[in-house]
């Protein structure tokens, strides 16, 4: 790197929402991630999605369960479920059992593609769902950066808060794909992250960030099968953050991002 | 917002490889898009296709890549010099300050379609040779831009459908306003595959005939593939009259349907709003605004109300270059960049193309015909399926607004 001065990004965290196999919610995870209970892997449940009306929530898909369920235990421990917050959603991929029966489809005599099928296939599917489920009107940034997708969310969602200084809520899910795109894209289960940053000191704050960019090796667990997972799942990234944030002392996290580049994120709590 | 300089940009698509073509086919009225005869596609619709896409070739190291989607962001990447722009910039900035910020919606599925027709007739497998991560997954074209330059910052792809190729100017703004980088290759790559041919039929969104965006009898899209990139730099001292600016960026959710646009064009008009408040301009300053048009009877009725709701009735002439290029999908927002660039460093209004009625219940200054007249500060909308909107301002230096 160049010998310039170190940009560090400023953020307090206000909301946080979990879930992931084994990881059924951050409030129920915290004594996971600190070591207080042991870590059981198990099949990711997702709760029904309440936001979403009778109808849609049949249909839905599991990236939209899962990004709806976390943002909502982020938004409600914050309390801010009557904000226009802009949004920061990161997937590394979109929905991948609707992109396999697509691309069986196309591959068969008979292409016809229903509409529904068409339009849950945009990788912001569910973003658009997540807007009209919150009646959220604020501005969106859908990204995708493979496995370094919750990294480069983090720093969006971030540049929001400190340049524009305004509330933001990163969502970072991930969905499995079903065989034969399994065995290119192994994501064994579902998993989401939601955090909701703010520029300012609150009542609400959990903790305050500085996020800086560095080359400095990411951050591994000692616990084996969380490690697994953390480098399963891109969404799973982030969880050394998560496990700082449960600690609740202050600490230095290193969290992979693009092969090259990592972000260091020095946490306090608040 | 402080302004951001496009010192470099280029756009690739059925009008044209390079700015070249690109502004003598805008100047010249001449239209890109053909009857479909895309891969094993039978559908009864118009494409907007760059052929020369077949002929470019991956070098070996990037070989993993070579996907159709890439294949076009690397011949966007080969003209007007904007290769050679970003190596300077790697120069002069370091190559870990410059981040990689590109919209798409399809990126390389194409190549997975293909793959599951060669599925392992006992296992169902997929061929050995389908690279998922540097073709398929949505980042593939930014990962592969930025290990073209060899770059090292911060990278990226937007993936909001049709607006994805705006927002990431948007992306790239709050990296530069934070500090974290000194310029970023922004862009658009979005390439013809069948996920979008078949799926914009099943809608019935697919125009029989090259779109006529704004027309009265307008009846949908006719879907292209484009590559369009510009470089953003804070402006410096002695920047040119002619320079191009980023001023103004507005950007909304619908939050009304996944793929109909709200009726009323509520979030289009809040995203017109914000970009001209972070502009600093009023809408009597807006010269010319390059519509989303994508000519869908819903799309077009609820832009004229937004453009309406925030210009008034005596809208600034506007068009759609959609009925040129076709709508480009991810890559719209970056070609209509471009295009509002060479509008303004050549002072001409672009006519819209293939339109011959325009739509009188719309109440738009749509204009058919191009019209010479010096330009000081456009707008361009992007809006997509799952109700994200995006409008863009731009202008030229000699308004003095980097200080």
């Amino acid at each position: 790197m160049n010998a310039e001065p170190i940009t560090y990004l400023n953020a307090y965290i206000e909301g946080i929402g979990l879930l992931g196999p084994g990881l059924s919610g951050w409030s129920n995870s915290q004594a996971i991630l600190n070591g207080l209970q042991h870590y059981q892997p198990s099949k990711t449940i997702i709760p029904a999605p309440e936001l979403l009306p009778a109808a849609e929530r049949r249909r839905a898909s599991d990236i939209v369960k899962l990004t709806l369920a976390t943002s909502l235990e982020a938004i409600t421990t914050a309390g801010l479920q009557e904000e226009n917050l802009p949004s920061v959603f990161s997937f590394s991929n979109g929905d991948g059992l609707n992109c396999h029966t697509i691309c069986e489809m196309l591959a068969s005599e008979d292409r016809q593609i229903s509409p529904t099928r068409f339009h849950n296939s945009v990788h912001n599917a569910a973003a658009g769902y997540w807007s009209i489920a919150t009646g959220n009107m604020a501005t969106s940034s859908v990204l995708c950066a493979f496995d370094a997708s919750f990294g480069a969310g983090l720093l969006d969602a971030l540049t929001q808060v400190v340049v524009d200084h305004t509330r933001c809520i990163l969502m970072a899910s991930d969905t499995p794909y079903p065989e034969p795109m399994f065995a290119k894209r192994p994501i064994p289960n579902n998993c989401g992250i939601a955090l909701i940053l703010a520029p300012q000191a609150s009542q609400k704050s959990l903790a305050q960030i500085k996020v800086s960019l560095t080359q400095d090796p990411a951050d591994q667990f000692d616990d084996v099968a969380l490690e697994a997972l953390r480098l399963a799942i891109p969404a799973a990234r982030g969880l050394p953050l998560l496990q700082a944030l449960a600690q609740q002392k202050d600490r230095r996290v290193v969290l992979d991002y693009l092969d090259d580049l990592r972000l260091a994120i020095e946490v306090s709590a608040c | 917002m402080k302004p951001l300089l496009l010192s470099h940009f280029t756009a690739t698509s059925c009008i044209g490889q390079g700015l070249k073509q690109t502004l003598d086919a805008l100047q010249q009225g001449r239209k890109g898009l053909k009857p479909c005869d895309f891969e094993t596609v039978e559908l009864n619709t118009f494409i907007g296709e760059v052929s020369e896409v077949n002929q470019v070739k991956m070098t070996a190291d990037m070989s993993e890549y070579n996907c159709r989607n890439n294949r076009l962001a690397k011949l966007g990447l080969q003209q007007d010099g904007f290769d050679e722009a970003v190596k300077l910039a790697a120069e002069k900035y370091g190559r870990n300050r410059i981040g990689v910020f590109i919209g798409t919606s399809t990126s390389g599925i194409l190549e997975t379609e293909i793959a599951f027709r060669s599925r392992d007739s006992v296992s169902g497998a997929l061929p050995d040779d389908f690279v998922y991560r540097k073709t398929q997954n949505t980042y593939s074209v930014a990962d592969f831009t930025r290990q073209y330059f060899k770059l090292t910052g911060p990278a990226l792809a937007v993936s909001s459908a049709c607006s994805s190729s705006a927002k990431v100017f948007s992306v790239a703004r709050r990296m530069i306003e934070a500090g974290l980088i000194d310029a970023a290759v922004v862009g658009g790559v979005d390439s013809l595959c069948l996920t979008t041919l078949y799926g914009f039929h099943s809608l019935g969104l697919l125009s029989t005939q090259a779109c006529r965006p704004y027309n009265t009898a307008r009846d949908g899209i006719s879907i292209g593939e484009a590559a369009a990139f510009a470089l953003l730099e804070k402006p410096s001292a002695n920047l040119q009259p002619n320079d191009v600016l980023l001023l103004g960026i507005g950007e909304s959710s619908d939050a009304y349907h996944m793929s109909s646009p709200h009726p009323e064009g509520l979030g289009a008009r809040m995203a017109m709003q914000q970009a001209l408040e972070s502009a600093g301009l009023v809408p009597s300053d807006i010269d010319y605004i390059n519509l989303h048009g994508t000519a869908t009877p819903s799309n077009d009725a609820a832009e004229a109300k937004a453009v309406t709701a925030v210009f008034g009735n005596d809208t600034p002439p506007c068009s759609s270059s959609k009925g040129a290029t076709g709508h480009t999908l991810g890559a719209a927002g970056a070609v209509e960049a471009v295009i509002c660039g060479l509008a303004l460093q050549n002072g001409f209004i672009v006519g819209g193309l293939n339109t011959n009625e325009v739509d009188p219940l719309l109440k738009m200054n749509y204009q058919l015909k191009n019209q010479p007249q010096a330009l000081s500060y456009v707008m361009s909308n992007s809006f997509g399926f799952g109700g994200t909107n995006c409008s863009l301002v731009f202008g030229l230096a000699k308004n003095g607004d980097q200080v």
